[in-house]
């Protein structure tokens, strides 16, 4: 399959950063992970990951299911606490920090990395007090930098000009990709540093799906994005740098353009071009 | 044949039939006891004709019977014969019983009367009979002669219906202001006596009893008794006032009696009113059924004080046990480690729901009143004793015992709510930084409550009609006061109080006149039934607007 099948329909020119070839030696890196490995029980489902995530760039995780990828993403926000007899060991820096050091503040964590689930999870709530959430928390009360922080978020998620009028009806009245840029609107309320995008279009009509993909783009000026999808057109389209895990390993890691036109390995090349996954 | 029965069984349709059945005998049930108490009991506010029977038993001469027909009975022959010894009477095949309610308790010997229809020789309604419903004794029927005011004869015969009724409007103008001394300054100021009394002995106990100290609550008592001898001198006056007028009545048997207007409730010709008046009456005596205090140990009068206990029990019932319900669940089912000590903590409270509800009782007024309410008094309450304070059945010790018999119903449906939570709800709100405290204060318990209002539905249901182990811990025949006034601090938690349900059992079982009761005893019922439905509706409806806010589960 050749690369201009793969990226069908999307415009070359605003996908890759102003046409110069990404090479990872040049990049700021923002997350470090040390060989890291984790289990559930017995049982091992990362052995030993080491990966640079460079700073203010996209990158991708793709792979079969059940590779890995999802689970990797979760560690960078410690979202694997909650899962029952979790095992992790090596280490993740974040800006030089290790985020499993046991002085870590979990939630100080998860403020600084952001979340976004593949099926949207408004609260039950209205729009402003959904988007509001995460400044709420920190005890923020006055109105006007709530109002302040909300319009921004909204507009800088792509959905304030559909919900200015309502923003105090409730979230669960808007559709599936409208609810998705909110719960991105959310995650970026609290200004966080890096996002954390869990296959944020998997349950979104293919409309929807473009609107975040290029919101995607818009938002790596600010945060550095990591991104799990399925699907390899997906993120030939969005990331700068892609990662290809199988069986819990991670097989090849490298600059997006090159690792679809150019793998280096076998079983990446067999997976991009359709023999397995 | 064989075939068309099998492909008839196999199609299902007879698993339909039985469902439908088994639904609609239910329904039935249900519809069937309602229209019974309904009909039993609402007949009772019903203003009936009052006969003038002239009836020959026999024995003696003929006598006129004056009442109303409660009840027409067939017996069978066979034990009319033994009873009463006698022939049959000629061309009758069957014989019919009539119970008369014939009132006039302090007159005749009973006031209820079985009659043989037979035996009837004549019956009219005259439209001068006279009903009066008495604060004592029970019903009167009869003839008015004549009214007096002081023993002077004022009216006779027609006119006396005119001035019975206007020197009537008087009495009850009376009335109610004695009635707002009696009940409202009268009983303030005991209760400031009291308390004044208290404090006296506390200052004892405490060894402050200085002079300076004791004198100012004596001022306070002095203030109490001047207001005290004021009040009941116009208390006094006004109850000359209201005994000032009587009436004379001719009764079925030709005995004049008279009747002083204070002791009337309310004087009926009942024979004279149309359908819309008694409608107007019926209405009349139904709300004073339920805002009235009961009389004549519960066989008259209204049931207001039950229906306020009964509806206060269950309110406080529900503060306490709601808290305590989700506190239990949200640790079982969000912080406890899942294991075997879990399950068998759950196989506890699902169990415990099945302790027959009088050991509650028994537990409660070992635990809660004799305990509990005994270190109370010893430690806030020293000055009262030996007379117990808390250490006494009581209101919060009865909503409290019923509080832990409901308790489990709470905490399982809470459990189950909280289990329906999406998991990826729970990981929204952690990834935006909240801790667990937060994120089930702000999103899961939220999202919970229509769970724990069903589980509230359920133990209100439950609580309200619960008798037994109240008995044990709180519910009385008759108390003296409501659990609420307007005496600091307004919410006296350890009184005594009555019940509804308590009251069906009392009035029923316990009463001295059968008959009497027995209209009330389903007309009780009804009311409660009615006062449970009422508090569920209203719990129903707010978790219906609960679940409209927080529909997401249904999307999720």
């Amino acid at each position: 399959m050749s690369k201009e099948v793969l990226t069908h329909g999307i415009d070359r020119s605003i996908l890759s950063s102003g046409g110069q070839a990404m090479k990872l030696e040049n990049e700021d890196i923002c997350i470090n992970v040390n060989d890291l490995k984790l289990s559930y029980g017995e049982k091992e489902a990362l052995h030993g990951i080491n990966l640079p995530i460079p700073r203010k760039r996209v990158t991708a995780f793709i792979g079969p299911s059940g590779c890995g990828k999802s689970t990797l993403l979760r560690c960078f926000n410690r979202m694997n606490d909650l899962v029952d007899k979790v095992k992790i060991d090596g280490e993740i820096q974040i800006d030089g920090e290790n985020i499993y050091h046991p002085d870590i503040d979990v939630s100080a964590l998860r403020r600084r990395v952001g979340m976004v689930f593949q099926r949207p999870n408004p609260f039950p709530k209205s729009i402003y007090e959904n988007v509001a959430y995460g400044l709420r928390l920190q005890g923020i009360k006055q109105r006007h930098i709530l109002d302040e922080a909300v319009e921004q978020s909204l507009k800088g998620a792509a959905l304030w000009n559909e919900v200015k009028d309502r923003l105090h009806e409730s979230a669960l009245g808007l559709s599936g990709g409208q609810q998705q840029r909110l719960v991105i609107a959310r995650a970026i309320a609290i200004k966080p540093e890096v996002l954390l995008l869990d296959e944020p279009a998997s349950a979104l009509d293919p409309i929807s799906t473009l609107k975040i993909e290029e919101l995607i783009y818009e938002l790596k000026s600010e945060y550095t994005i990591v991104i799990v999808t399925h699907n390899m057109q997906q993120a030939a389209r969005v990331s700068d740098y892609t990662a290809f895990m199988y069986m819990g390993d991670l097989i090849e890691f490298g600059a997006t353009d090159s690792l679809f036109t150019n793998p280096t390995e076998k079983q990446t090349e067999d997976y991009i071009t359709g023999r397995y996954g | 044949m064989m075939n068309e029965f099998k492909s008839w069984w196999q199609s299902g349709t007879p698993w339909v039939w039985l469902n439908a059945g088994a639904v609609s005998i239910s329904l039935l049930l249900v519809l069937g006891i309602l229209g019974m108490i309904m009909v039993k009991g609402m007949g009772h506010f019903w203003v009936a004709d009052v006969y003038e029977m002239q009836y020959s038993d026999g024995k003696s001469a003929q006598r006129v019977i004056i009442g109303e027909l409660v009840e027409k009975a067939e017996i069978p022959l066979k034990m009319y014969k033994e009873v009463e010894a006698k022939k049959l009477p000629e061309g009758l095949d069957k014989i019919e019983r009539w119970l008369i309610k014939s009132g006039n308790r302090d007159q005749a010997s009973a006031d209820f009367q079985w009659i043989y229809a037979h035996k009837i020789d004549a019956q009219k309604t005259p439209e001068n009979l006279i009903k009066l419903e008495r604060l004592e004794w029970g019903n009167f029927y009869g003839y008015l002669k004549n009214v007096q005011e002081n023993g002077k004869l004022i009216a006779e015969n027609d006119e006396a219906w005119s001035e019975l009724n206007k020197r009537f409007e008087r009495v009850l103008v009376l009335r109610e202001e004695l009635e707002e001394l009696e009940k409202g300054r009268i009983s303030s100021i005991n209760y400031g006596l009291e308390r004044i009394r208290l404090q006296k002995r506390k200052l004892v106990l405490d060894k402050e009893d200085s002079a300076e100290n004791l004198k100012r609550l004596d001022d306070e008592a002095k203030a109490y008794n001047v207001e005290y001898d004021v009040v009941i001198k116009r208390l006094n006056h006004l109850r000359e006032e209201i005994q000032r007028d009587r009436a004379t009545f001719t009764t079925d048997n030709g005995k004049e009696v008279i009747i002083s207007l204070h002791m009337m409730v309310s004087i009926l010709k009942p024979n004279q009113m149309g359908v819309m008046t008694k409608l107007g009456h019926y209405a009349y005596n139904f709300y004073h059924f339920i805002f009235d205090a009961p009389r004549e140990a519960n066989t008259e009068g209204g049931v207001f004080p039950a229906i306020f206990g009964t509806v206060m029990m269950v309110m406080l019932m529900s503060v306490l046990v709601t808290p305590f319900g989700v506190v239990a669940a949200v640790y079982l089912r969000e912080y406890a480690k899942q294991g075997v000590v879990i399950r068998l903590i759950r196989i506890a409270v699902n169990n415990l729901a099945g302790v027959p509800s009088i050991v509650y009782g028994v537990f409660g007024l070992g635990f809660f009143v004799y305990f509990l309410g005994g270190n109370l008094d010893q430690l806030f309450y020293p000055e009262a004793l030996p007379a117990p304070t808390f250490g006494t059945p009581g209101l919060i010790w009865a909503a409290l015992t019923l509080a832990l018999l409901t308790v489990p119903v709470v905490i399982v449906s809470t459990e189950e709510g909280l289990a329906r939570i999406p998991i990826n709800l729970r990981e929204g709100s952690l990834a935006l930084g909240a801790t667990k405290a937060e994120t089930l204060w702000r999103v899961i318990l939220p999202m919970s409550s229509p769970a724990i209002m069903t589980g509230l539905i359920l133990a209100v249901a439950r609580a309200a009609g619960e008798v037994a182990p109240l008995m044990l811990v709180g519910v009385v025949k008759l108390a003296p006061e409501l659990p609420l006034d307007d005496n600091f601090p307004f919410l006296h938690m350890e009184r005594k109080f009555m019940h509804l349900g308590f009251h069906i059992y009392d009035v029923g079982f316990q009463s001295p006149n059968v008959e009497a009761a027995r209209p009330l005893v389903y007309a009780t019922a009804f009311l409660l039934v009615l006062v449970i439905v009422l508090l569920n509706l209203s719990a129903i409806m707010l978790r219906n607007r609960l679940r409209e806010k927080y529909k997401a589960l249904d999307a999720g």
